[in-house]
């Protein structure tokens, strides 16, 4: 706070960010917890508010623009990472969000999605995860679990689910991480150091949809469960879990296992580090799921790498500077003419 | 450097146009000396057209007819329109090309012919005969020159490979024909010149190849009986020209609008034939402020210029058939959105793939209504290359004053072909004038300009002006989301009417060739040319006809429909099986008769006269 005070950007605050006009989410829904992390960290970016745009596709996730007092597109299925592209193309100085969800994100966007984050252009792609089609009121979505009864799945989900967090790194991400509804803290530091992040940014946020997949994530973030269930990601630090961090997860054979941290081997206990070059250990953390596992939360992957902003301004400055001459008539350089009187 | 002999000039016939045919495998060079032979007639103040014309494969196997890559183009000393119906001349670097090539050639023109590549092999790939050559031989001037062989003489000097030497052959082709025609080849030399500059071997295998060929039909006794032609200057306005293709104008002329707008450009794109040029084009120009980007899919293309233009941007995308019908759903949230946005639709032959690299005009109806709800957009259609350049302008001109995304229509005809393009000074370019909104005092994003209904345009980063707007329904000042019944009727009419105004805008239609004619000839797009062919010749064989040419399909100009009720008959020729010809049917409540081709091919003025003339005679109706 004391940085953003010092500088000359003038002062908004979290009441700044609230448009005014209802809030259309079902009453409960996980999407408010989120809505109020985010308008609590903006503040804290020391980026004036003009210069957010928050860019969605279609969901309920996707509402999320219009309760924002900032710029704000809510465009159409699946696309926002593409119209988000153009925007931060057209001003790299803006702080250039997508708001998207599983659906919207994973299915019909995912093309648009796996490109993004490939080109490690400066977005910040937020999705909510309910592993559901709430709009659409209750269809299966690519990352509901197999086997799971929905309105178009009476038989039980026929598909594999996607592991987003394995998809973003698959697709190249250099931030990858993961947060929850209701544990505000830990969210807004994710959604901090995403911000901070310089690249692509890909947070996966578990959100409860109260109507049409109520409570799916209990078994690992309620409060009972997550001594057990849920392990937080901490920078250097050993994968510990259980009430009395009685449990780490050791590598064995490319793997993650699970073993009494009294009789853990130093050398193959796992310690958490974001920012590896390699995402070979991302994956392994990232594909730990519940039940065999604690689910991790946290930054799986953290790295530097030159941003796709940054590369075509370098190339538009050499560009110019080559160049001698950029009047209406230099765009006929090069071309052979000769002239009729 | 070969100069004009003296003996030959003394016997050669002054021509006021000629059509000349290049053809040979796709990897022969054809359209490359097609282009060159197409500078040089420029150079020497010819007016001209071009249609290339080449297979959907890169490769096709050597010697097929499959494998033909043709270049045609007409040049002359008066007004040409088109690139000719019927060749003159046909050059056939095998038999292929010839079997091919052939096809639509005059009666009695003339044929050079590299017999080099008469193996059997190739005749047989070809299926040609020996006696097929010989009644070739009594049809048209045949004249057998043996292009392989002498190149490889002209070069053999030079240490190059065999492969690398038989290259060049094509460069003797166009020497000869340079000769024939008196066109000077110090353009061609020039080209090589920098073209090669950094293989100094090629460099001079080339120029002595085209040397080569130039002088052969100087010294080569079997030219003495040869005709040898040359084509006076055309009258044209006067000021500095250059050769354009479709595709280059199209870029050019969007770099020139967002120059006059005081605005950096976007292109976002995905590549697709035949309008893959206007993303390669734009590409290189980053020093004149223009961004491209190649996006992942056609939506994506369309999708990134949507964002852009919504920062700020003076915004495009371009694709064919196939893509506008991906780029549909999110064309219309620009219009729902309200913001400029140009989209250029290089139509190929259709539905599907098609017919990838050849030319059609059958996506008039889906740039006019292919997409769900009332979603109306400003569509314009270039009439020839030069015109791609004027069109891509006006797009800009009409989505930034009307805050609306605007298609314009060219087609792989248009695309490829090229003509002279008189470079204009920026001020004899219409003004492009492009407010951004920054006051915050009165700020509604859909409080409307009275005249225009234009919304204001306030991009991100400008302080007091944060909105939301997006593809749902909005409120018709704040753009709130709004489901109200009669918000809604109010602002699908006023999208509507935003269409409509811009007939304030645009010129009004003018009626060409004899307007005091009981018929006329109603065109749009590519087919211009023909069409002003076809009423030349009607005219000038006593049978009045007049022209009227669309460059605007929606709105219509607004004396379109007084004009066409001036006429007894409306024939409308099109590239597609009757889309304007319909158009104009509901609009005016009129007859048209419609004359339909669809050959992937630009309908020739001679099949145009020929239907006037039954048109005429009664036997169309």
């Amino acid at each position: 706070m004391k940085m953003q005070e010092s500088a000359s950007i003038p002062k908004f605050t979290r009441k700044d960010l609230i448009p005014g006009g209802e809030v259309k989410w079902c009453p409960g829904c996980g999407d408010y917890a989120i809505l109020a992390s985010i308008q609590k960290i903006l503040p804290e970016l020391n980026t004036p508010r003009e210069n957010f745009v928050f860019v969605s596709g279609i969901g309920c996730s996707s509402r999320f623009p219009y309760y924002m007092n900032t710029y704000g597109l809510h465009s159409i299925h699946g696309r926002a990472p593409a119209v988000a592209t153009g925007v931060k193309l057209a001003n790299p100085k803006l702080s250039v969000w997508v708001m998207t969800g599983d659906g919207d994100a994973m299915s019909i966007g995912g093309n648009h999605l796996i490109h993004a984050l490939r080109r490690n252009l400066d977005l910040k792609i937020v999705m909510f995860n309910n592993e559901i089609y709430g709009l659409t009121k209750g269809q299966y979505s690519p990352t509901t679990q197999m086997g799971q009864v929905t309105k178009s799945s009476p038989y039980g989900v026929p598909d594999y689910p996607f592991s987003p967090l394995r998809l973003a790194l698959g697709a190249g991400a250099t931030f990858v991480a993961r947060a929850f509804d209701v544990d505000g803290p830990h969210l807004q530091a994710i959604l901090k150091e995403a911000a901070l992040h310089k690249g692509s940014a890909f947070i996966e946020i578990w959100q409860n949809c109260v109507v049409f997949n109520d409570s799916v994530f209990d078994p690992i973030v309620s409060k009972e469960s997550r001594p057990d269930h849920l392990l937080y990601l901490e920078e250097g630090q050993p994968l510990l879990f259980g009430k009395d961090k009685e449990n780490a997860v050791i590598s064995e054979e490319m793997s993650p296992r699970v073993v009494p941290a009294s009789e853990a081997p130093k050398e193959r206990l796992l310690v958490h580090k974001s920012g590896l070059q390699d995402p070979a250990y991302a994956f392994l953390v990232s594909g730990m799921t519940y039940p065999e596992f604690p689910v991790p939360m946290g930054i799986f992957r953290n790295v530097q790498s030159p941003a796709y902003d940054e590369i075509l301004d370098g190339q538009v400055k050499k560009a110019k500077a080559k160049a001698k001459d950029n009047s209406f008539m230099a765009l006929f350089d090069g071309l052979e003419t000769w002239t009729i009187n | 450097m070969p100069s004009d002999s003296g003996l030959a000039s003394q016997e050669r016939t002054i021509v006021n146009k000629v059509t000349v045919r290049f053809a040979g495998d796709s990897g022969d060079g054809m359209q490359l000396i097609g282009n060159l032979f197409a500078t040089e007639a420029a150079w020497m103040g010819n007016d001209l057209a071009t249609f290339p014309d080449y297979p959907a494969e890169i490769r096709a196997p050597i010697g097929t007819l499959n494998g033909v890559s043709g270049f045609q183009l007409q040049i002359g000393a008066s007004d040409v329109y088109t690139p000719g119906d019927n060749p003159d001349v046909l050059v056939a670097m095998n038999p292929a090309a010839l079997k091919v090539g052939l096809k639509g050639l005059k009666d009695g023109g003339i044929v050079l012919l590299n017999t080099s590549s008469l193996t059997e092999r190739n005749l047989q790939k070809a299926g040609l005969t020996k006696e097929d050559l010989d009644r070739i031989k009594s049809s048209y001037r045949l004249y057998e020159v043996e292009i392989t062989k002498l190149t490889q003489l002209a070069v053999n000097d030079l240490g190059l490979t065999p492969a690398q030497a038989e290259r060049c052959k094509n460069f003797f082709a166009l020497g000869l024909i340079s000769w024939m025609f008196n066109r000077k080849i110090e353009p061609t030399i020039d080209w090589i010149k920098k073209k090669f500059a950094k293989n100094p071997a090629i460099m001079e295998a080339n120029e002595k190849t085209l040397v080569a060929g130039y002088r052969y039909g100087e010294n080569a006794e079997i030219f003495s009986a040869f005709p040898l032609y040359d084509i006076p200057r055309a009258r044209m306005n006067p000021g500095l020209y250059t050769n354009l293709t479709g595709n280059q104008a199209i870029a050019y002329g969007l770099v020139a609008a967002a120059k006059q707008a005081g605005l950096e450009l976007f292109l976002g794109s995905y590549p697709i034939t035949p309008a893959s040029e206007i993303l390669h084009e734009l590409a290189k120009l980053k020093h004149l402020n223009v961004v491209t980007f190649q996006a992942e899919d056609e939506i994506a293309g369309i999708c990134s210029a949507i964002g852009a233009s919504f920062a700020g941007m003076i915004a495009a995308t371009s694709t064919s058939g196939p893509g506008l019908s991906l780029k549909q759903e999110a064309l219309g949230l620009a219009l729902m959105l309200e913001i400029p946005l140009v989209i250029v639709d290089v139509q190929r032959g259709g539905p599907s793939t098609g017919l990838p690299t050849k030319t059609e005009q059958s996506d008039l109806m889906q740039a006019i209504y292919g997409r769900h709800g009332e979603a109306p957009v400003v569509v314009l259609a270039a009439k020839n290359s030069a015109d791609c350049f004027h069109m891509a302008y006006e797009a800009v001109r009409i989505a930034t004053k009307y805050m609306i995304p605007v298609i314009v229509l060219s087609d792989s005809y248009l695309a490829n072909g090229s003509e002279p393009f008189r470079i204009p000074s920026p001020n004899e370019l219409p003004e492009i004038k492009v407010q951004l909104r920054t006051d915050p005092n009165g700020f509604y994003p859909y409080l409307r300009d009275p005249k225009t209904l234009a919304r204001p345009w306030a991009i991100p980063g400008t302080p007091g002006l944060e909105h939301r707007i997006g593809g749902l329904e909005k409120d018709s000042l704040t753009g709130c989301v709004s489901y109200d019944a009669d918000n809604h009727e109010k602002m699908v009419l006023t999208r509507q009417e935003k269409i409509a105004r811009v007939q304030q805008d645009i010129p009004d239609v003018e009626v060409l060739g004899s307007p005091d004619s009981e018929v006329a000839l109603v065109g749009w797009g590519s087919t211009f040319g023909a069409i002003a062919q076809s009423v030349d010749e009607l005219n000038r064989s006593g049978i009045p006809v007049a022209q009227v040419h669309l460059s605007y399909l929606n709105p219509l100009p607004g004396n379109l429909g007084e004009v066409l009720k001036r006429f007894k008959k409306v024939i409308v020729p099109e590239i597609n099986l009757g889309q304007l010809s319909r158009i104009l049917r509901a609009t005016y409540l009129i007859e048209t008769i419609p004359f339909n081709r669809v050959l992937g091919v630009p309908i020739r003025a001679q099949e145009i006269v020929e239907f006037v003339h039954q048109v005429f005679e009664g036997v169309v109706a």
